[in-house]
């Protein structure tokens, strides 16, 4: 267990703070009696409870976390640093003055130092223990807004792939010097594509009609940099166009498409996204004719972050009523199928 | 610089870039003679081979064949020897975007262009190769031994080019447990081949061959997934495709062509080693 010095020394202090007002307010209340004893007496009690108290707190292992042991034994503690604090600072301030309180003081006295422990005990160690529980709902709160941001973050990076995003780039500079006017329009394309990309986060869905237009937008800056090595289709029809779904959904499949199945052929080959519904399910399937699932490397197992992402959206959104396979395509490749139930 | 104009070739499968890659070259080299474009790795090989040209400019990412692939076959199949003896050619490799690479590139003296090419970014470039090149005119007085110490300098820069992203990622690699026993399928059962009487690791089209001083079986765990599983020190990684068990290697030959040859013990055939390993072999 790993203790904080100068956090026991702000304890330390912040204790005999509290002790000194508790003995003050003893001593206004008994002003027969010299200043010393109740302030003997507070700090002796007072600093016994909390060592036993903030000292003890680290023999259990569910405080590591939180700062406090979990269950019974975060109310036992504070009962038995009172008691322990009680009779050991009793008896070290009776060392102190030589006399010994248990014979000599009458019953009611004893009974009024009891209940100025107790109080003070439970006041101490009630404040002690909110001040770690913010602290620690803090920490808590700063981590998980971390990993929203770091997920935000991977999620923008695995949308705007720097390789993508430079190739598209150098094939537009390129572009700009032969032929400005198709310059122009794969200029068009990536505005559109970036636009989307960038508010995909933020919007909850988008018609059907919307999601081919930015698979569109991505295939036709694709079709660019490869050329006759790319071919696609996109069929979506007239009665599917106004049904609502998450932006960018198909997106990472057809990347995967390109990237998995159709750029590591020499020759190319071709991808068709469809939309069809029946029976109240929508299906949404993108099939290419690349270099097939590979057992070993499998999109199935969800290795990749946009499959998974893909996945994880799909299950928030319609839980076990959603599905997605890979099978292999008819004339080798791969075919990807994302079924959800149709709202109409 | 030599008194022939120096030859090129470019290796790229997006022809917008592989045109504008030309383009730029013109302007910041005019005395190069590009000899061809090519759209991806194998084809690069057979063209270099065939052409053989003074630079080369590959992509990384090709279809079939990375760029880096594509510089050890051709490595290994370049002759510095013979009549045709010439010079590897100096390598600059062409990359939109591959942070472990370019760290790589930037520790090594091969240079590499990032695309978008910039014009003053390759005229760098251009004076680097043709620096390289005119060093290489002037050693060539004594012919063969600057020819292969070039080529050695060449695979010691792929080599270090190679580890470089098997690095970045060895801490995910390094919790796997080593291979006890090879799961091969044979009909409808399946053989437990102990690991230490395989002899050697073969990649074949979808398949690795495991073969044995008596048997040959097949399974489908790609080489690449199944190298960080076995025990490096016994097991030899000596060409793209053929993983050796050490303690079964007989005897190393090299061939008048320069290229090295395994023999093992209980086997017939020769196994060929790539340059890229051959620095494994050397006499103690």
């Amino acid at each position: 267990m790993r203790i904080d010095w100068l956090t026991k020394l702000q304890h330390f202090l912040q204790t005999t703070a509290f002790c000194l007002a508790v003995s003050a307010i003893q001593f206004t209340l008994q002003p027969q009696w010299s200043y010393d004893i109740p302030l003997v007496y507070s700090l002796c009690i007072g600093l016994i409870v909390w060592l036993v108290i903030d000292f003890g707190r680290h023999l259990w292992p569910s405080a590591a976390a939180t700062g406090w042991p979990a269950g019974a034994a975060g109310l036992l503690l504070p009962l038995g640093g009172i008691v322990v604090g009680y009779v050991l600072g009793t008896l070290a301030g009776d060392q102190w003055f030589g006399w010994s309180s248990w014979a000599t003081q009458p019953r009611s006295q004893m009974l009024a130092s009891v209940v100025v422990t107790v109080l003070a005990g439970v006041a101490g160690t009630y404040y002690f223990y909110a001040r770690s529980r913010q602290l620690y709902m803090e920490q808590r709160m700063a981590e998980t807004q971390r990993q929203a941001n770091e997920s935000r973050l991977r999620l923008l990076e695995s949308q705007l792939e720097p390789h993508m995003l430079f190739n598209t780039l150098a094939n537009l500079r390129a572009l700009i010097g032969v032929d400005p006017a198709r310059a122009q329009t794969m200029l068009d394309h990536l505005i559109a594509y970036l636009r989307a990309t960038l508010s995909a986060s933020r919007t909850g869905s988008h018609t059907l009609a919307q999601e081919f237009d930015r698979l569109r937008d991505y295939l036709e800056l694709m079709a660019v940099r490869m050329g006759p090595r790319l071919h696609y289709t996109l069929e979506l029809p007239d009665t599917l166009r106004q049904v609502s779904v998450p932006p960018l959904l198909l997106q990472p499949l057809v990347e995967n498409s390109i990237q998995h199945g159709l750029e590591p052929q020499v020759q190319g080959g071709s991808i068709t996204v469809r939309a069809f519904a029946a029976a109240g399910v929508l299906t949404l399937e993108v099939a290419d004719t690349g270099k097939g699932l590979d057992p070993a490397t499998s999109p199935a197992d969800g290795k990749g972050f946009g499959l998974r992402q893909v996945r994880e959206r799909l299950a928030t959104l319609y839980g076990a009523a959603a599905a997605i396979e890979f099978v292999a395509g008819r004339a080798g490749g791969t075919r990807a199928s994302i079924t959800i139930p149709l709202n109409p | 610089m030599s008194q022939t104009p120096a030859t090129a070739l470019i290796a790229e499968d997006e022809l917008l870039l592989a045109q504008a890659l030309r383009a730029e070259l013109a302007k910041a080299w005019p005395a190069l003679q590009v000899l061809a474009s090519v759209g991806d790795g194998a084809s690069a090989v057979t063209q270099a081979l065939a052409l053989q040209p003074d630079v080369l400019f590959f992509d990384i990412r090709m279809p079939g064949m990375s760029g880096l692939e594509a510089a050890i076959a051709l490595a290994d199949q370049w002759a510095t020897a013979g009549p045709t003896g010439k010079p590897f050619p100096a390598l600059v490799f062409v990359t939109a975007y591959d942070q472990y690479a370019v760290q790589a590139f930037d520790a090594q003296a091969v240079d590499y262009v990032l695309k978008p090419v910039q014009a003053d970014r390759l005229a760098k470039t251009v004076a680097k190769v043709q620096l390289a090149l005119s060093g290489r005119a002037q050693a060539a007085i004594n012919l063969e031994a600057n020819i292969e110490a070039g080529m050695e300098k060449a695979m010691a820069q792929l080599r270090a080019l190679m580890a470089a992203p098997a690095a970045s990622n060895a801490h995910s690699t390094a919790s796997v447990a080593p291979l006890k026993v090879i799961q091969a399928s044979v009909g409808a059962s399946i053989r437990m081949v102990p690991i230490d009487e395989v002899l050697y690791f073969e990649a074949a089209d979808k398949y690795v061959r495991v073969i044995t001083a008596t048997h040959e079986y097949l399974i489908r765990t790609p080489l690449k997934e199944l190298l960080p599983q076995l025990d490096p020190a016994s097991f030899w990684q000596i060409h793209r495709g053929t993983v050796v068990r050490a303690d079964a290697i007989d005897s190393v030959t090299r061939d008048e062509a320069g290229k090295l040859h395994l023999t093992l013990q209980r086997r017939q055939e020769r196994l060929a080693v790539s340059r890229l390993y051959a620095d494994r072999f050397k006499a103690m």
